[in-house]
């Protein structure tokens, strides 16, 4: 069995567009529960109306891949305004209900048969993105070392998407070390008081939940590009629950933890998931013990244990903040 | 101490004034008209009228459950009542946002503190000025924009720090202050933000008698700076100290409203502290009148610093 090729899968994973796509939505996340206290159970919600809102203007209606994105980023306003209007003047929890609603809420939506003329129901968009790969300077080929090697399309949108994402960790760390930050900070740790210092909870709530969900929409931009397809099952519940384990990871309210946690997500999956099947393959684990169809499953288990023994040992994730952790314990 | 003896010209203004409940004042800051809030079958407050005067300091008392608490949450906006009005300045507060009531310069503190325990000491006092530029999503990206600022509300900040004996804990967590720390650091909190009414509820519990003899202090300065000051405390001694005016609820109504010497000897405040059979307790009912009650002793009000909510 090679284990050089079980680390060069990993390490192909942790810079993938995947990678990007849940760095992203980790990001919007960390905005969000890490800095602003709110609870943001449809994250994936946020992700598909992103890729498609691109795939829709593209391919059903003809339009320009920029207008596209345009429309990907208006949707994803336009579903924060629709979730947090009615609910963040309410407690905490009423947000991650309603959030996780709508997220399923949407997903099943483009999925119907109904919405098929539109959305291409459970058969999804196809070919969308063409001028983006168009746009590619970098010449044909495979680029880099053995298994840990990447297509030139594949090396293009990470080029992008990494570029991206230090975008926005520059954006949220500006945001963050400013008096703006500050109040998202004073309403994640009790927003009664900052109301009686004068600040307009309500409206930093709405703009925290906006700027997240841009973010996360980034995040399904990213995903269906790379795909050039998207599909409602992409972006079922657990998309969420990624990105929270990534953000967990990483650290929670850290500027960087998200994109960390992320790359560690993604490299602890993959590596997990390549060590399984080689070992199946090369009779280390035999076949009557584990399965190469149950490796999927098995892989999350071991993820969750890794998970579980990060938290006894290092219960702030990676970058977190011990000292900040024990405060709550007070 | 000379500095404490409130400036002549301010106290006067209350000389005319009978203390009768429901009493006009001269200029008066907050008025106060036919405010009810019930929890279902409770009336936790009914106050039929009420002003507060302006530039002094007013001591609100009552027993536990008098609905002191409730009334700070009422005029703040924390809480709706079922019907009445008030207004400040002479602007009507009902329907008003809790975070438009503090712009509008009425800030309360809570007896519950709320201290942002994963924010330092420093990062507290700055969040509370107002009309910050930075706290505008686009300037905050251009700190040019908000630079000089910060730098004029962090000397400000550090000023009151010191002044509450909190300057060496300007960079630790709030969470890890002491419950007596955290009520300094949310009354210094509340003064950031440059009120011209203060409602501190229960400021001094927990804090120890030496600190509360400065803290008096300030809050006679604040007095002599013209800030309007409404203040719950359990402490009579206290409360004789310091308040111009007294205001006594029982059962959520005002039972009786006066200079602190008249609230002393008022047989509606005794009443309500004692109960209402101490006419017929020789024990009490005698040398009860002659001097100010102590409703609370102070081992009950050491109480008030451990309860952390969270
Ligand atoms: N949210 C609520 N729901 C139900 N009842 C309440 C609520 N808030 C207050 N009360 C009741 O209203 C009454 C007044 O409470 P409040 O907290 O205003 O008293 P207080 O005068 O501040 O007392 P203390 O001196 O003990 O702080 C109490 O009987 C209390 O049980
Ligand atoms: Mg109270």
């Amino acid at each position: 069995m090679n284990i050089g090729a079980v680390f060069a899968d990993a390490a192909r994973a942790a810079l993938d567009p995947f990678a990007i796509a849940y760095a992203l939505a980790a990001i919007g996340l960390n905005l969000h529960f890490g800095f602003t206290g709110l609870l943001n159970f449809g994250q994936a919600g946020f992700m598909l109306i992103g890729a498609y809102g691109l795939a829709i203007t593209v391919s059903t209606f003809g339009g320009p891949m920029w207008l596209g994105i345009l429309v990907a980023l208006l949707g994803s306003v336009l579903l924060s305004l629709i979730l947090g209007l009615p609910t963040l003047r309410l407690r905490a929890d009423y947000l991650a209900i309603v959030t996780i609603a709508a997220a399923e809420i949407l997903r099943i939506v483009f999925r119907s048969g109904w919405a098929a003329p539109v959305t291409g129901g459970a058969f999804g968009l196809q070919r969308f993105a063409n001028p983006f790969y168009a746009l590619n300077p970098i010449p044909d080929g495979r680029y880099g070392v053995a298994n840990w090697a990447y297509s030139e399309r594949t090396l293009w949108l990470m080029v992008v998407g990494w570029s991206l994402v230090g975008l926005m960790v520059l954006l949220v760390w500006a945001l963050m070390r400013s008096p703006w930050g500050r109040v998202l900070l004073a309403i994640r740790e009790d927003e009664d008081a900052a109301r009686s210092l004068g600040k307009n909870v309500y409206g930093y709530k709405m703009q925290s939940l906006v700027l997240g969900g841009l973010i996360g929409s980034l995040g399904g931009i990213v995903l269906a590009v790379n795909q050039q397809a998207v599909n409602p099952d992409t972006y079922q519940a657990i998309v969420t629950f990624f990105a929270y384990t990534a953000l967990i990871l990483g650290g929670t309210g850290r500027v960087f933890g998200p994109v960390i946690g992320a790359i560690m997500f993604q490299v602890v999956l993959s590596g997990f998931d390549s060590f399984l099947r080689r070992a199946i393959a090369g009779g280390v684990i035999p076949a009557d013990v584990l399965a190469t169809q149950e490796v999927g499953i098995v892989r999350f288990i071991l993820v969750g244990l890794g998970l579980m023994l990060l938290m006894i040992f290092r219960p702030q994730g990676m970058f977190g903040n011990r000292e900040e952790l024990l405060l709550d314990a007070r | 101490m000379p500095a404490d003896a409130p400036p002549a010209a301010q106290t006067a203004v209350l000389d005319g004034v009978a203390p009768e409940i429901g009493v006009a004042k001269p200029d008066p800051i907050l008025v106060v008209d036919g405010v009810v809030r019930s929890f279902g079958g409770l009336t936790a407050v009914d106050v039929d009228h009420l002003e507060l005067p302006r530039g002094l300091i007013t001591g609100l008392i009552g027993p536990n459950g008098a609905g002191k608490t409730t009334f700070f949450n009422l005029m703040t906006g924390f809480d709706k009542p079922n019907e009445g009005t008030w207004s400040f300045n002479g602007e009507p507060l009902a329907g008003v946002s809790a975070h438009n009531v503090a712009r509008r310069g009425m800030v309360r503190t809570f007896q519950l503190t709320k201290s942002l325990t994963r924010l330092k000491v420093i990062e507290n006092m700055k969040l509370a000025a107002t009309q910050q530029r930075g706290e505008r999503f686009l300037s905050a990206l251009m700190p040019p924009a908000w630079r000089d600022q910060e730098r004029d509300i962090e000397a400000r900040a550090m000023d009151l720090l010191a002044r509450f004996k909190l300057d060496k804990m300007r960079d630790e967590y709030a969470g890890t202050l002491s419950g007596g720390q955290r009520k300094l650091l949310e009354m210094a909190r509340a003064l950031m933000v440059q009120p011209e009414m203060v409602m501190l509820d229960e400021p001094m519990a927990g804090v120890n008698p030496v600190l509360t003899q400065s803290l008096l202090r300030h809050v006679k300065d604040l007095r002599g700076q013209g800030m309007t000051v409404l203040f719950v405390e359990h402490d009579m001694d206290v409360v004789m100290d310091i308040s111009d005016w007294v205001v006594c609820m029982a059962e959520g109504r005002i039972i009786a409203e006066g200079p602190p010497e008249s609230i002393g000897t008022n047989s509606a405040v005794i009443d309500a502290y004692l109960g209402r059979q101490h006419d017929e307790d020789p024990a009490v009912a005698p040398g009860a009148s002659a001097e100010p009650p102590h409703p609370e002793p102070r081992t009950q009000r050491a109480s008030a610093a451990d309860e952390e909510p969270r």
